[in-house]
């Protein structure tokens, strides 16, 4: 699988369970769909940029490095445009978009393999 | 002793020592001592580099042709094979700087290393048996280390006799499955005590009694010693859940981390909300 792929897919999959665990806070059920979607497409970005930076740089180090800020920085976004009450839940969603971020990272650059293209360059 | 003794063991050592008159050779002096021959540091006249002569006390020319056709980077080159002029058989090869595997052993290097070497010793004897050579006497005093780590495997397929015990397969005659014995031997001798079960069983698979049991080739065995280096069975062991889920842990100790720390944020943030 290359690399850029298996970044969109742990991205999408981590993200996805990663809006999944709103779940646990009843307030948020009648937006879990909601949730679910914007959780899942930022996690598959943060994993096609993760899968983009391993085409470039193949250290496991980096990667988690890369994801984690990618991860905390996309985060961001999320938070700063979400309010519960009133208020951006930013440590809510950046700490653990932050995590996330780190094991997209992770996985990108341990599970994702050169693609063709890569190879004959 | 007295003076004729000496005298005695002094004409007896000269007889002994190759004729190399009509060579291209100078006897420097002996190295080494084998049940089918002698080792000697000797000059080439012609190249002027310093070359191994080993001198052969049986016909084992065929053996050494044989051997000057392999070409590794672990096998001892051989420059040539012939007859002296006192009728014994010999052969030049490259003089190997370095210290015997048993000597480099007991600067107890990783294990990393011990397995590169078994690994580096496996890969000649693959590359020999497809060539048709078996090498017979493997044992740590037939492999060199050189000063930058360089390997080679020494006095191929000439003791055809012999064998050292406890590197010997059982069976006669011998055939390439002696050699997977005498390196399972090998891997075994050079693991340090209480070395990782996982390639106490690859040894001991390699070491099987009957020939059919052991690994069928080289290769099979190096594949095996791969599969643990990577952290994944090997198939020489049934591991034991406990070792198993160890590995797995060692293996994907990052991985776990992250999960760690993301279930760990998840629980905090749950409970401090709650709060």
């Amino acid at each position: 699988m290359n690399r850029i792929l298996a970044g969109l897919i742990f991205g999408l999959v981590l993200g996805a369970i990663d809006g999944a665990t709103a779940w646990f806070y009843p307030e948020t059920h009648s937006m879990m769909a909601a949730i679910m979607v914007g959780s899942s497409i930022k996690g598959m970005v943060v994993g096609i940029l993760c899968g983009w930076f391993a085409r470039k740089v193949q250290s496991t180090k980096w990667g988690i490095v890369v994801g984690a800020a990618l991860g905390l920085a996309f985060a961001f976004f999320v938070a700063a445009m979400d309010t519960v009450n009133g208020s951006h839940p930013y440590v809510q969603i950046m700490l653990p978009g932050f995590v996330v971020g780190a094991i997209t990272g992770f996985l990108t650059q341990r599970l994702g393999t050169a693609s063709a293209a890569e190879k004959g360059a | 002793m007295d003076l004729s003794d000496s005298v005695l063991d002094h004409l007896r050592h000269m007889a002994a020592l190759p004729d190399l008159t009509g060579t291209r050779y100078e006897l420097e002096r002996e190295i080494g001592r084998g049940g089918m021959g002698v080792v000697y540091a000797a000059r080439d006249r012609e190249l002027d580099r310093r070359v191994a002569l080993k001198v052969l006390d049986a016909e084992l020319e065929g053996e050494a042709r044989l051997i000057a056709r392999l070409e590794h980077p672990a096998i001892v080159p051989i420059h040539e094979a012939g007859r002296l002029p006192d009728g014994r058989a010999f052969y030049a090869m490259k003089l190997v700087a370095g210290v015997r595997l048993d000597h480099h052993l007991a600067r107890s290097p990783s294990l990393a290393e011990r397995l590169r070497a078994i690994r580096r010793v496996g890969e000649a004897l693959a590359y020999a048996h497809t060539a048709g050579a078996i090498h017979r006497d493997l044992k740590p005093q037939n492999v060199m280390v050189g000063e930058f780590g360089e390997l080679y495997v020494m006095d191929w397929g000439v003791d055809a006799v012999a064998g050292t015990p406890g590197f010997r397969a059982p069976e006669t005659p011998l055939d390439r499955r002696s050699d997977i014995y005498s390196l399972g031997a090998l891997l075994q001798f050079v693991l340090p005590a209480g070395g990782p079960p996982a390639l106490r069983a690859i040894a001991a698979k390699a070491m099987r009694a009957d020939p059919a049991d052991r690994y069928p080739d080289a290769g099979a065995l190096l594949a095996d010693i791969e599969r643990f280096q990577e952290g994944l069975a090997v198939g020489a062991w049934s591991e034991p859940w406990g070792h198993r889920l160890r590995r797995f842990g060692s293996r994907n100790a990052v991985l776990l981390w992250l999960l760690a720390a993301y279930a760990g944020v998840k629980f905090v943030l749950f409970f401090l909300r709650n709060l």
